[in-house]
C-alpha cells in the first residue's frame, strides 16, 4: 500500500506533539514552582515579625509582574505548537482512512485530545488563562497516552452504521463539548480549592465559579444538540431515535446532570461549591460515557473498534 | 441527599388546615431547589438501566442474569430494575419534574407577560452601591441625559427619563422569553414521545432472498404497537426481497467488519399494478407514507432436503439461522412433524468453518469462504400438537430422544442411525431482518428539540441588564464641570455583571464613543 507513509506519518505527528505537550507542561510547572517560591519568601516574612525581609523575596517579586511568567509564555507557544502538530496528525490520519478520522477509539481519542486544546486555546485568544494551561496540557496528554497505547488501531473504512453525515456533525458537536466539559472541570475543581492555598496563581474563587458557568453555558447547548443529532441519525439508522441503549443514557445522564448545574447556579444555598461539585459530576458522566461505556458495556455504539 | 439550606431561616412548618398544605406542598414542589433534587434523582434512576440488561431491548440477556443470580435477580426483577425506562418509579421522578416544570413556568410567564410590556422602574436612591461610576462633566444634566437616551435607544435598550434627573433603561427580555421557550418545548418533546408511544408501532421480519412479505399483522415475527394503535392502521403495501449484498473487511485492521451491506427489494404500494425496485441501505431506510422500513440485520438460511424413515420426502426448504457472533456462527432448528417418526434438528452453521477443543465448530470469517453444518437430531413428539405457541428458533426436546451428531459441507448426507431417515444439506440462502416502525410523534419531537436549543441559545446568551443614569448639579467643589453624573447597572443573571455596560455609557456620555 502506497498509504502506509501517510498512516506512518500520523503517528509521527501524534508522538511529536505528544513530546510538546510534555514540554509545555514542564514550562507550566516551572510556572508554578516559581509562584510556590514566592509564597514561600512572603512566609518568610511573616514568620520573622516583619523585620526580616528575605532579600530573595524582595529581588524576585521586583522586575517582573509576577514571577516565572516567561516560562508561562513558552508554554503557551508550546501548547499551540503542540496542537497545531496534532492538527496535522488528525488530518493525515483522515486523509489515510479516506473519510473523517472518527472511525474508532483512537481516532476520536486523538481528536477529542485536539478538542480539549481548542477550546482552551481559542478561550486564551480572548483572556489571561496561562494560569489554567498545566490543567489542560495534563489531560489533554493523558488522552494521548490512552489513545496510542491501549486504543491503537490500524485505520480501516466505516462500519456502514457510521456513513451519514449526521456522524459528522454528531462527532464534531460532541468533541468540541468534550474539550469544553474538561476545561470546566478544570476551573470547576480549581475553584474547590482556590481557598486553601496550595496555588497562587489562580484567579478568585468567584472568579473561577463564573469562568465555568460562561463554559458549561457555551456547551450545555452545544450537547444538547449533539444528542439531537445522534437522535436523528438513530433513526436514520435504526428506525427509532431513542432507544436508552446504554451509549444515549449516558448522554442522558449528562446533559441532566449539566442541567442541575444551571439551575443550582440560580438556586440560593447551591451556587457555589455545590455546583462546582455538580459541574466535575457531569465530566464525570460524560468520561463514562466516552470510555466506560465504548469499553465494557455492550452496546449498539460500541461496535466502533476499540 | 444533603438538602441543608444555607439560609439561617428555618423552612416554615406546613400549615394545619387542607388547603393551606396543599399551598405549601404546591410551593415545595415548584421550587428551584425540588427541581435540583428531581433532576439528580432523574440521573441517578437512568444508571441501573445502562447497568443491568433490560428486557425492552436485550430479554435473553436479562433471563441469563436472573438465572446466575437467583437471590438478587427475582428481587431486582419484582422492583422493575430490568424495565427501569418502563418502571412505576423512574415514572415517578419524571411526573413529578413534569409538574413542577408546569408549576413553575406557568407563573414565570404571567410574570414575563408583564415585565415585558413595563418600563423600567426608577433609579434607586443610592445608586452609587451598585456597581457603578460617578464623574462630572462640562455639559448640562440635559444634555447628559440626552446624550445617555440617544445612546442606549441606539444599542435598543428600553429607556424611560424622568424629567431632567435621571434615565433609567433595560435590555436582555429575550433572555426571559428564551428560558420559557425552552422550558415550554421540553413539554413538547414529552407530550411528542408520548404520542408517538400510543399510535407508533414497530415490528421486525426475517425475509430471506426472493421472499416476500406484506404489511399485515401476521406476517411478522414480533410486533408491538401503542395503546392507541391497531392492525387496521398498518399501511398496505408488500415487497419482495430480490437480492441481498454485503461486504465484508478483509484488511488487516478490523477484519471480518461489514463493509456494505444493500437490499434490492421490488416494492408495490396500496394500488400500484407494477412493483418498483427500491435500494435500502443502512441509514437509508425506505419510506412508505407514515412507515418506514429498515435495514437492521442478516444472516445465512442453509438449505436442507430431508427424507424419513419411509423415504418420502417430508421437507425441502430454507431455514433462516440467527447469527451468534460477529463471525456469524449461527444457529437454528428444522422441524419435520410430517416425517414418520417426527424429527427435529439444532443445527450450527458456519460460514467460515473451524473447530477447537474450547469453543467448539465455530466460524472465523463472516463470509461462506468455506461453509458447514453441524447437526443434531432427535426424533419423537415435537410436541407441536399441545396448543402453547413455539418459538420457530427453539426445538423442545423433552419428550425426543437423541439419534445423533454430524457435521456436513454442502452437498453431503446424513443417513441417520437407526433408518430414521436422511438429511442433506444442499446450500444456502441469504436472508436479512428488517424493522418497520411508525412513529406519528417523531416530528413534533424534532421541532420541539430545535425549539428547545434555540429558546436555551437566547436564555443563555443573551444578556439582562438594568442601567440608570442619575445626574445632579456640581458642588461648587467639583472640579472640572457643572454636573455630576452617576452611572451604575445590575445584570439578573448570575455570572453576569453590569460593568460593561457602565463603561460603556459613561464613554458615550463623555462623547467618547458616537
Ligand atoms: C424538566 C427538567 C428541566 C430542565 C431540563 C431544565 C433546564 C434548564 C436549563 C438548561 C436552564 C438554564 C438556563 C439559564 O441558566 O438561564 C434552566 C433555567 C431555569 N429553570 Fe429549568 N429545567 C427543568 C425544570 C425546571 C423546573 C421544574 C423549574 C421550576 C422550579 C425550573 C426553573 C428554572 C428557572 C427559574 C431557570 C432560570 C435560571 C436563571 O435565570 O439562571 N426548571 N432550566
Amino acid at each position: 500500500m502506497t498509504n502506509i507513509g501517510l498512516a506512518q506519518a500520523s503517528n509521527n505527528f501524534v508522538y511529536a506533539s505528544m513530546f510538546t505537550l510534555f514540554l509545555a507542561t514542564i514550562f507550566f510547572a516551572i510556572y508554578y514552582s516559581a509562584g510556590r517560591s514566592k509564597v514561600a519568601a512572603t512566609k518568610q516574612l511573616v514568620n520573622s515579625a516583619g523585620e526580616v525581609i528575605t532579600e530573595r523575596g524582595i529581588s524576585k517579586t521586583r522586575g517582573e509582574q509576577e514571577p516565572g511568567v516567561k516560562y508561562a509564555n513558552i508554554a503557551m507557544s508550546l501548547t499551540w505548537l503542540a496542537a497545531g502538530i496534532l492538527l496535522v496528525g488528525v488530518i493525515l490520519r483522515g486523509l489515510w482512512a479516506g473519510r473523517v478520522p472518527w472511525g474508532n477509539m483512537y481516532e476520536f481519542s486523538i481528536t477529542s485530545a485536539l478538542g480539549i486544546l481548542a477550546v482552551f486555546l481559542v478561550w486564551s485568544i480572548k483572556r489571561d488563562l496561562r494560569w489554567l494551561g498545566i490543567f489542560i496540557t495534563i489531560p489533554a496528554l493523558l488522552t494521548l497516552g490512552m489513545a496510542t497505547t491501549v486504543l491503537y488501531t490500524e485505520a480501516a473504512q466505516l462500519v456502514p452504521a457510521l456513513k451519514s453525515y449526521w456522524l459528522v456533525i454528531h462527532v464534531l458537536a460532541a468533541i468540541i463539548c468534550g474539550g469544553a466539559f474538561t476545561v470546566a472541570a478544570a476551573t470547576a475543581g480549581l475553584s474547590l480549592i482556590s481557598d486553601k492555598g496550595w496555588i497562587t496563581k489562580i484567579p478568585s474563587r468567584d472568579r473561577l465559579e463564573k469562568l465555568t458557568h460562561r463554559i458549561v453555558a457555551f456547551s450545555f447547548p452545544l450537547w444538547t444538540f449533539a444528542v439531537v443529532a445522534g437522535a436523528i441519525w438513530a433513526e436514520n439508522a435504526w428506525g427509532r431515535y431513542w432507544g436508552w441503549d446504554p451509549k444515549e443514557t449516558w448522554a442522558f445522564i449528562t446533559w441532566v446532570v449539566y442541567a442541575a448545574y444551571l439551575h443550582a447556579r440560580s438556586t440560593a444555598g447551591w451556587k457555589h461549591q455545590k455546583a462546582s461539585v455538580i459541574a466535575l459530576v457531569g465530566w464525570l458522566a460524560f468520561l463514562i460515557n466516552y470510555f466506560g461505556v465504548n469499553i465494557f458495556v455492550n452496546s449498539l455504539h460500541s461496535y466502533a473498534g476499540v | 441527599m444533603a438538602t441543608d439550606v444555607q439560609t439561617p431561616v428555618q423552612a416554615p412548618l406546613p400549615p394545619m388546615s387542607s388547603t393551606g398544605f396543599f399551598r405549601w406542598m404546591w410551593r415545595q414542589l415548584t421550587s428551584m431547589r425540588t427541581a435540583l433534587i428531581l433532576l439528580f434523582l432523574l440521573a441517578l434512576a437512568s444508571i441501573p438501566g445502562s447497568i443491568l440488561p433490560q428486557r425492552g431491548t436485550n430479554p435473553v440477556l436479562v433471563d441469563q442474569w436472573i438465572t446466575a443470580n437467583p437471590t438478587t435477580g427475582p428481587i431486582l426483577d419484582s422492583l422493575g430494575f430490568f424495565d427501569v425506562f418502563a418502571s412505576p418509579w423512574f415514572a415517578a421522578v419524571y411526573l413529578l419534574l413534569f409538574i413542577s416544570l408546569i408549576g413553575c413556568v406557568l407563573p414565570r410567564l404571567k410574570v414575563h407577560w408583564k415585565a415585558m410590556r413595563s418600563q423600567p422602574p426608577a433609579a434607586p436612591r443610592n445608586l452609587m452601591r451598585l456597581d457603578g461610576e460617578e464623574f462630572q462633566v462640562a455639559q448640562s444634566p440635559d444634555q447628559v441625559l440626552t446624550r445617555a437616551q440617544e445612546y442606549l435607544k441606539k444599542n435598543r435598550w428600553r429607556v424611560v427619563r424622568s424629567g431632567d434627573d435621571w434615565v433609567a433603561a433595560e435590555k436582555g427580555y429575550l433572555r426571559e422569553t428564551g428560558n420559557l421557550v425552552f422550558h415550554f418545548s421540553f413539554i413538547l418533546v414529552l407530550i411528542a414521545i408520548a404520542y408517538g408511544g400510543l399510535f407508533g408501532w414497530r415490528g421486525n421480519v426475517i425475509i430471506r432472498e426472493g421472499e416476500g412479505f406484506s404489511n399485515t399483522l401476521t406476517q411478522y415475527d414480533a410486533w408491538g404497537g401503542g395503546r392507541m394503535t391497531s392492525a387496521n392502521d398498518l399501511p398496505e403495501f408488500s415487497f419482495t426481497l430480490d437480492d441481498f449484498n454485503v461486504e465484508f473487511e478483509r484488511g488487516n485492521a478490523q477484519s471480518g467488519a461489514p463493509r456494505l451491506f444493500e437490499a434490492n427489494v421490488a416494492l408495490t404500494r396500496q394500488g400500484e399494478a407494477q412493483p418498483n425496485n427500491v435500494l435500502i441501505e443502512v441509514n437509508h431506510p425506505m419510506v412508505i407514507d407514515s412507515a418506514k422500513v429498515f435495514l437492521v440485520g442478516h444472516g445465512y438460511a442453509p438449505m436442507f432436503r430431508i427424507l424419513d424413515s419411509q423415504g418420502n420426502l417430508v421437507f425441502d426448504d430454507a431455514v433462516a439461522f440467527l447469527p451468534q457472533d460477529g463471525n456469524f456462527t449461527s444457529t437454528g432448528v428444522i422441524k419435520v412433524p410430517d416425517g414418520e417418526p417426527q424429527l427435529g434438528f439444532r443445527g450450527i452453521f458456519l460460514p467460515t468453518s473451524a473447530v477447537d477443543e474450547i469453543r467448539g465448530p465455530h466460524s472465523t470469517f463472516p463470509a461462506p469462504d468455506d461453509p458447514s453444518v453441524f447437526m443434531g437430531a432427535w426424533f419423537g413428539d415435537l410436541g407441536l400438537d399441545s396448543g402453547i405457541p413455539q418459538s420457530i428458533y427453539t426445538l423442545n426436546v423433552d419428550s425426543m430422544e437423541q439419534i445423533g451428531l454430524e457435521a456436513l459441507r454442502p452437498g453431503e448426507e446424513w443417513n441417520l442411525p437407526g433408518g430414521k431417515g436422511t438429511i442433506e444439506f444442499t446450500g444456502f440462502e441469504r436472508w436479512a431482518s428488517f424493522q418497520i416502525a411508525s412513529d406519528p410523534g417523531k416530528e413534533a419531537a424534532l421541532i420541539g428539540s430545535f425549539l428547545a436549543i434555540a429558546g436555551l441559545g437566547l436564555s443563555l446568551f443573551v444578556q439582562r441588564r438594568r442601567v440608570w443614569v442619575k445626574v445632579s448639579p456640581a458642588s461648587a467643589s467639583g472640579e472640572g464641570g457643572q454636573t455630576t453624573v452617576q452611572v451604575a447597572g445590575i445584570a439578573k443573571a448570575s455570572g453576569d455583571d453590569a460593568t460593561e455596560s457602565v463603561e460603556e455609557i459613561v464613554a458615550a456620555v463623555r462623547g467618547e464613543q458616537e
